[in-house]
């Protein structure tokens, strides 16, 4: 009798498991951060043999430019090139900290998972990841906190220089005009040329010169850096 | 300014708010003469909330613990804290919350959870009344860090079968993170609690992490110890009966 009962919801599993079910989601993304923004958000709905990005190997071109520039469009085609739905630019620019993007209605099609994408701005090439989180089938209202990873292609000397094109050193600029000038660079030789969770910007509190054109009391955070909560409906 | 120390006076009152739930028939015929009946006993549901301070050298204030109904949130992100929370958050004092409307019970503890120490923490809720639950504390060497549970649904549990979870580091924004001498409650530095002005974002937002006189700031008083990193608690709710 017990026995039965678990072969049949095991075989339950297994079906829901294997079948591909069109759902309809809302997305919606906090910035928890104290005073980073994040770039154009990139969401994605993919199948389970794509993805942004993976930690532990190293980004992608297109993660790269994402990361240390903002540009989202070579994710999306590569994305989109892959049979995913996405929703480029919910907060229609830079969201601010304390601020959330809420999405359009995105209908997933025959896609299972989420993946989320943005640069954290000022900073050399950090981004919040969301990779490949499987999207339920069971209507409600799920919330998921995300952290920031580093995208391993280049060093974070926290030079505030317009610095954004891939392989160019430097932060592109810092939005609320708060990051200082004139910094030497934080220099440590660290190679990690994998994508991996962020280990925070350090900063100083000299706006005209120090280590690092980053404020320590304003732009450093601890993960997690941005909230999700996904709508399934 | 008023000094709220962290000394933690023991919760003034614990306010258990009892559930009225005398409410009548729905009376669409007002010349009914009320029927005298001896309500059922109300069925209890309790549960014992242990909290764990995973940090290396931040004391929690008295933890802050509230049944409610699925609707009450303390804090939002993004938005401003309440003054109630704004009292926690820079003085660990909870008097502000347990005053809040509309909570089913609640239960303040009565001493500082250490670093590595533990405390449970018992709520009784009529059954018919089981939603959410919120939690909140101080981190007590920052100026206005907190955590806590943010409503968090409790019904439906089963007896037994306890929930684990962690949770983050939230800055209050009311206050400037100066880590000066003077401005922090706990025991680093023996300063200022609660402060009505508000002097920074205003908005509740994740914890940055303190800085420290080691890392940089100079005015800090606060030690490489006194940083800590996410998740800042570890949360077990058990449903005992």
């Amino acid at each position: 009798m017990k026995r039965s009962i678990i072969s049949i919801s095991l075989l339950a599993a297994g079906l829901f498991s294997v079948s591909t079910q069109a759902a309809n989601i809302e997305v919606s993304v906090t910035n928890l951060t104290h005073g980073n923004h994040f770039t154009p958000i990139l969401i994605a709905t993919h199948d389970g043999d794509s993805q942004l990005f993976n930690v532990g190997e190293k980004a992608t071109p297109a993660l790269q430019k994402m990361a240390e520039g903002g540009e989202i469009a070579d994710l999306n085609t590569a994305v989109t090139g892959a049979g995913g739905m996405t929703i480029m630019n919910p907060a229609k620019g830079l969201l601010a900290a304390g601020h959330t993007a809420d999405s359009d209605m995105l209908d997933t099609g025959d896609n299972n998972y989420l993946s989320i994408v943005a640069m954290v701005l000022p900073t050399n090439d950090a981004f919040i990841g969301l990779d490949s989180w499987m999207i339920p089938s069971e209507a409600g209202r799920y919330t998921v906190y995300i952290n920031a990873y580093d995208a391993g292609t280049e060093a974070n000397d926290e030079i505030i220089n317009g610095g954004g094109m891939p392989g160019v050193a430097g932060i592109p600029f810092a939005p609320s005009d708060d990051g200082g000038e004139n910094a030497n660079g934080v220099m440590d030789g660290s190679q990690n040329m994998h994508v991996h969770i962020h280990p925070g910007v350090l900063g100083d509190t000299d706006p005209a010169g120090g280590a690092s054109d980053l404020d320590s009391r304003i732009h450093r955070w601890l993960n997690p850096v941005a909230k999700v909560v996904v709508t399934v409906k | 300014m008023k000094r709220t120390d962290l000394t933690f006076k023991p919760s003034l009152v614990a306010i258990v708010l009892a559930t009225t739930l005398l409410s009548a028939c729905g009376d669409d015929n007002d010349n009914m003469p009320p029927v005298e009946s001896t309500p059922p006993a109300a069925v209890m549901q309790t549960f014992t909330v242990t909290v764990t301070n995973l940090t290396a050298n931040q004391p929690l204030s008295p933890v802050f613990l509230a049944a409610h109904n699925a609707e009450t949130y303390l804090w939002k992100v993004g938005q401003p804290a309440s003054v109630a929370i704004e009292m926690i958050a820079e003085g660990g004092d909870a008097s502000g919350l347990e005053a809040l409307e509309n909570l089913t019970a609640s239960v303040t503890g009565t001493n500082p959870i250490l670093p590595g120490m533990s405390e449970t923490l018992t709520l009784s809720v009529e059954e018919s009344a089981v939603a959410n639950i919120s939690l909140a504390s101080m981190l007590g060497n920052t100026n206005d860090g907190f955590t806590g549970v943010n409503s968090y649904n409790i019904a439906g549990m089963e007896v037994d079968a306890p929930i684990m979870m962690r949770r983050m580091a939230y800055d209050a924004g009311t206050e400037v993170n100066s880590e000066a001498k003077g401005t922090i409650p706990g025991p680093a530095d023996e300063g200022e609690g609660f402060n009505e002005q508000r002097d920074d974002i205003n908005f509740v937002h994740g914890h940055p992490g303190v800085i420290s006189q080691y890392d940089g700031l100079a005015d800090s008083v606060l030690m490489p110890s006194h940083r800590f990193d996410n998740p800042v608690v570890a949360i077990k709710i058990v449903r005992t009966e």
